[in-house]
């Protein structure tokens, strides 16, 4: 395909050369074939993705739907709105393009399935819904391409296998549909080929390419060759931190979590002598406070601004030309992912600086270096697609129009997540979206999905399509209430900052004072799913996420065993680093390429083994609960443990004399079986797979729970259903995703069996400064069998001392 | 059975499964049993296990045998609705229709179910009266007579070091004893809620039963 004139002179006029990935993708538009870009940030990616699309309609005339764009992000679509919109008006083009998010009204909805836009920004839960419609079969059929942006951060997810479904929808309403994939630097794009590909065909998809920019330029922040023994935040740092942030033009200060993001803030704030303008950006403030946020940054009228993941994707959001990342980065891709975010110009280089957080992180962070300039990425861990997800996909698919189950399934496999799916399973999908799937078959009545004299599934009622589109999505929140500024009655009096989790707000008291939103908060009331607030003082509360924290990547964990055991590499690290590895060395012995180190030593009266595992923080979690349950066994009397991303390390009564015994990966799954089925990771999956697969009703933000007899909580069906139907396909669902990201099952099964082969045992003489920095690790377990009824009695007891008038 | 308490001069074995053995009388109480909940919610498209009717009874089935009553008392809301009955499983059904056959069964009447136990056997009656006690639904401030009812599914949450632990209780204060929720799909309302502590209407207690032990604690 040659560019239209109207286009190349667009270019020209700007005095700017086509650029060789833009042809690339005109070429693969042309010969008819899907389309992979990875691109650095810069590299006029998103123009790129358009430029067939744009030449297509400014030589032919096409009526409706041309082109789909998602984007993972809302925020994104408005932005990609902006830049597109500037060139087709100042190409000329008449091509109309809008947006439909969760956010567009409903009149404009409407308005769209009856005269389509040319090209349509969206998000996968939007997609979905407006796959669901009667309409959508007529609204597609003319669809020529679908561009997903930022395609890496969706494959592994459950957000990614609803994206995959429908576009396995849509490529069977419009067969000749091209699909583009917009994805930033990846380690694999022949993987991400497949999983774009219909069938996972991967030879079906052009991979492009686009030339790397300038090597980016990483730092780490070292003052005096001090780095401290523990702590993973780079918070001692704070002042250095300002002083670059003083150099700096705009900075993105990275940090791992929402409540680090806060405490950050803090820091900065108190060592901002010359009162830079500093923001706060994370993804529980209020929409409308991070789009201010976003709109200060954009303007320039901000210095810094300290954020999470929240504000990892390529939105273009002002001139940033520092990225601090506050501890360590934890993963190779991340981390070049991160520092892209400074600077939008190919050909200059992008500044990052690493705060470590202790000696640990102080490899780790020379570790993600050494690989960024390798060139070295994580690999994406891709997985078969959730259950759970196909259950509420079919469901919208059967309300868009009746449908064969034959026909179904073939569509559903097309889907690369789903394209190992049995029809065996299928099946139990679909029964489990007809009937709940229980073994009693009490709700023949109520079925959701019922077959037609023509064998075609139909949705009993129009209702259930009404109360899909409610519940549909693949994300699931914490269930939260609202901060509420001001002494409103309601919400709508005062101004909503955000929103915390419920048990976070639980542990509330009027008079307490929590951090949020960058400012210490005082509770003034509470009102239903509000908390009201008012500015407040003294010692406040850290608000409390669940999850969030990623683990240390296993390629990074590689290369910081190597930097241990590559004493040539000590003399360019701090000496506190060096001396710290030096004593190691002296005092027990550094954990090998391969080998699993094990420390025990004494201390205060109890015993003391370190594990160094380096199998991040969920295995680690997991191999804690899985030790101490052996120990107990053994009458060792474990106390408890602590994990991190490096080591586990766990105290009791008795020494252990030969921890070999106790890495025995045999009985491993019986174990698991046991201690996962009572441990909260279970329900916390049970409650999202029973989101997501439609069994319980969605709590919509900001709506108060339903009353105690309106609901059942999650927690309850998983306890009827544990002891009455074992294999439920939800249970299921839920076992898998828990062995996944919660708890790291193959990580750990990997770890026994390297403990198995090569396990190292030291008796040290006391701690060793390998164990401190997880000895200092926040987050410790207490463990024993009786745990909750031991607190219960505590509790009584406590109580009654505290009431006695003797 | 050495959890007794005394209230309103009666000796009272709670039970962990939430019901409340009254040996003087040879009856057995329960309160919201919230039976066919789930059916209630797959009526609306909201596929429940079913299983939960189930467990209700043979968790009430194992309380009359192990106390040996020969009276049954449900205090109210013993169907999540009205039609509760007709949506029945047979064997659920029969189930009942044995029990009120066999003991001497009273249904009181609840704001979710009112009549609806009628249709299985037994008594029903909006409020009662046994020994120096009325038993009612829902607490009746009023009322100074000692009185047995239930409607709050109270529960008590602690925190300790950290953790939070939320047990099904029973409330008790001068005069009111306010029994757990018996049925398998039923929440629970913090025992300091005010609604809870209104209802109580006096310095109260919250009962919990944990490994054999009968602990206490003030409500406030």
């Amino acid at each position: 395909m040659t560019l239209p004139p109207i286009i190349a002179n667009w270019f020209a006029q700007r005095g700017w050369q086509v650029r060789a990935h833009q042809l690339a993708m005109l070429g693969a538009a042309s010969r008819g074939r899907h389309a992979l870009l990875t691109a650095p940030t810069g590299a006029g990616k998103t123009l790129a993705g358009f430029l067939p699309t744009l030449a297509e309609l400014a030589t032919t005339p096409h009526e409706g739907l041309h082109t789909l764009y998602i984007s993972p992000l809302k925020a994104l679509a408005v932005d990609v709105q902006r830049n597109l919109l500037n060139p087709i008006a100042e190409m000329g083009l008449e091509i109309t393009v809008e947006t439909r998010t969760g956010d567009t009204p409903s009149d404009r909805k409407a308005r769209q399935k009856a005269r389509p836009p040319q090209i349509l920004l969206t998000t996968p839960e939007s997609l979905a819904i407006l796959l669901s419609a009667p309409e959508s079969a007529r609204l597609m059929a003319d669809v020529r391409r679908v561009i997903i942006d930022e395609i890496h951060a969706f494959g592994t997810t459950k957000r990614g296998d609803q994206l995959s479904l429908c576009l396995a929808r849509m490529q069977r309403l419009a067969p000749g549909m091209q699909r583009v994939g917009l994805s930033a630097t990846i380690s694999d794009p022949e993987s991400w080929a497949g999983w774009l590909a219909p069938d996972a065909d991967a030879g079906a998809v052009e991979i492009v390419r686009a030339e790397g920019g300038a090597d980016p330029q990483i730092e780490i922040l070292v003052i005096d060759d001090r780095i401290p023994w523990g702590g993973h935040n780079g918070r001692w740092a704070a002042r250095a931190v300002m002083q670059q942030i003083a150099r700096a033009r705009l900075a993105i200060v990275f940090v791992n979590t929402r409540a680090v993001a806060e405490l950050v803030f803090r820091d900065l704030w108190a060592e901002n002598d010359d009162s830079l303008p500093i923001g706060i950006h994370h993804g529980s403030l209020a929409p409308e406070a991070r789009r201010k946020v976003e709109a200060a940054m954009a303007a320039g009228r901000l210095r810094a601004i300290v954020a999470t993941a929240s504000l990892d994707l390529g939105l273009d959001w002002g001139d940033v030309d520092l990225v601090i990342q506050m501890g360590a980065p934890k993963g190779a891709s991340r981390l070049l992912q991160r520092t892209g975010r400074a600077n939008h110009r190919m050909d200059e280089a992008s500044r990052c600086l690493i705060v470590p957080g202790n000696r640990f992180e102080y490899l780790e962070a020379l570790a993600s270096r050494d690989a960024v300039k390798a060139g070295e990425l994580d690999p994406d861990g891709f997985r078969p697609g959730g259950l759970d997800v196909l259950a509420q996909h079919v469901v919208g698919l059967v309300a868009a129009a009746p449908v064969l189950a034959d026909a179904l399934y073939d569509e559903v496999k097309s889907a690369a997540p789903y394209a190992g799916l049995t029809r065996a399973v299928f099946d139990h999908v679909l029964d489990y979206a007809a009937t709940g799937g229980y073994a009693l078959k009490a709700y023949e009545r109520y079925q959701r999905i019922v077959p037609g004299r023509d064998g075609q599934l139909r949705l009993r009622t129009p209702a259930l399509a009404r109360q899909w589109r409610m519940n549909s999505g693949t994300i699931v929140e914490a269930v939260a209430m609202n901060v509420v500024f001001g002494s409103g009655k309601s919400s709508r009096h005062g101004r909503r900052l955000g929103q915390v989790e419920e048990y976070f707000a639980g542990q509330l008291r009027v008079g307490d004072s929590f951090m949020f939103a960058g400012q210490v908060l005082e509770v003034t009331g509470f009102d239903g799913a509000d908390i009201h607030v008012r500015l407040g003082r003294g010692s406040p509360k850290v608000p409390v996420y669940a999850g969030g924290r990623m683990p240390m990547t296993t390629r990074l964990a590689l290369r910081v065993r190597g930097l241990m055991n590559d004493r040539s590499r000590w003399q360019d690290m701090p000496d506190d680093v060096r001396e710290w590895l030096d004593l190691q060395a002296r005092i027990s012995r550094l954990p090998g390429l391969d080998d699993v180190l094990v420390e025990t030593f004494a201390r205060d009266g109890r015993w003391y083994m370190a594990v160094y595992g380096f199998a991040g923080h969920p295995a680690h979690q997991t191999l804690g609960m899985l030790l101490t349950q052996r120990m107990e066994r053994a009458g060792l009397m474990p106390l408890g443990f602590v994990a991190s991303d490096y080591a586990m390390v766990c105290w009791s009564l008795e020494p252990v004399d030969d921890p070999r015994p106790l890495f025995d990966p045999t009985v491993l799954e019986d174990e698991l079986a046991e201690w996962l089925a009572a441990s909260p990771f279970l329900r916390r999956a049970f409650r999202e797979v029973a989101i997501i697969g439609g069994l319980i009703e969605r709590v919509q933000p900001g709506v108060q729970k339903t009353s105690k007899a309106m609901s059942v909580s999650a927690d309850l069906i998983y306890d009827v259903l544990r002891k009455h139907q074992p294999d439920h396909l939800l249970l299921t669902a839920a076992w898998t995703d828990a062995r996944g990201k919660l708890t790291d099952i193959a990580r750990l099964a990997d770890l026994l069996e390297q403990a198995h082969e090569r396990l190292t045992h030291v008796r040290a003489p006391h701690v060793t400064p390998l164990a401190v920095p997880s000895m200092l690790t926040i987050g410790r377990e207490r463990v024993g069998q009786e745990a909750d009824s031991a607190l219960l009695l505590e509790a009584e007891a406590l109580i009654a001392e505290a009431l006695r008038l003797d | 059975m050495d959890v007794a308490f005394s209230f309103a001069g009666e000796m009272l074995v709670p039970l962990t499964s939430g019901a409340l053995w009254w040996p003087a009388q040879a009856t057995l109480l329960v309160a919201d049993l919230h039976l066919e909940k789930a059916s209630h919610f797959a009526r609306r498209g909201w596929l429940l296990p079913p299983h939960a009717t189930t467990q209700t009874l043979a968790a009430l089935i194992d309380a009359v045998e192990t106390t040996g009553a020969s009276r049954l008392i449900c205090l109210g809301d013993s169907f999540h609705d009205q039609g509760g009955p007709e949506r029945m499983a047979p064997e659920a059904r029969s189930a009942v229709q044995m029990m009120t056959r066999n003991l001497d069964w009273w249904w009181i009447t609840g704001n979710h179910d009112e009549e609806a136990g009628a249709r299985l056997g037994g008594r029903v009656m909006p409020e009662a009266t046994l020994g120096p006690m009325v038993l009612r639904h829902e607490a009746d401030g009023a009322d100074a007579t000692p009185e047995l009812s239930g409607h709050f599914h109270p529960k008590l949450v602690i925190r300790q070091r950290g953790r939070q632990i939320s047990r099904r209780c029973f409330a008790v204060s001068a005069a009111k004893l306010i029994l757990p929720a018996f049925g398998a799909f039923t929440g629970g309302l913090d025992v300091a809620d005010p609604a809870l502590r209104a209802a109580l209407a006096g310095p109260a207690e919250a009962l919990v039963l944990d490994a054999g032990r009968l602990l206490r604690f003030p409500v406030h």
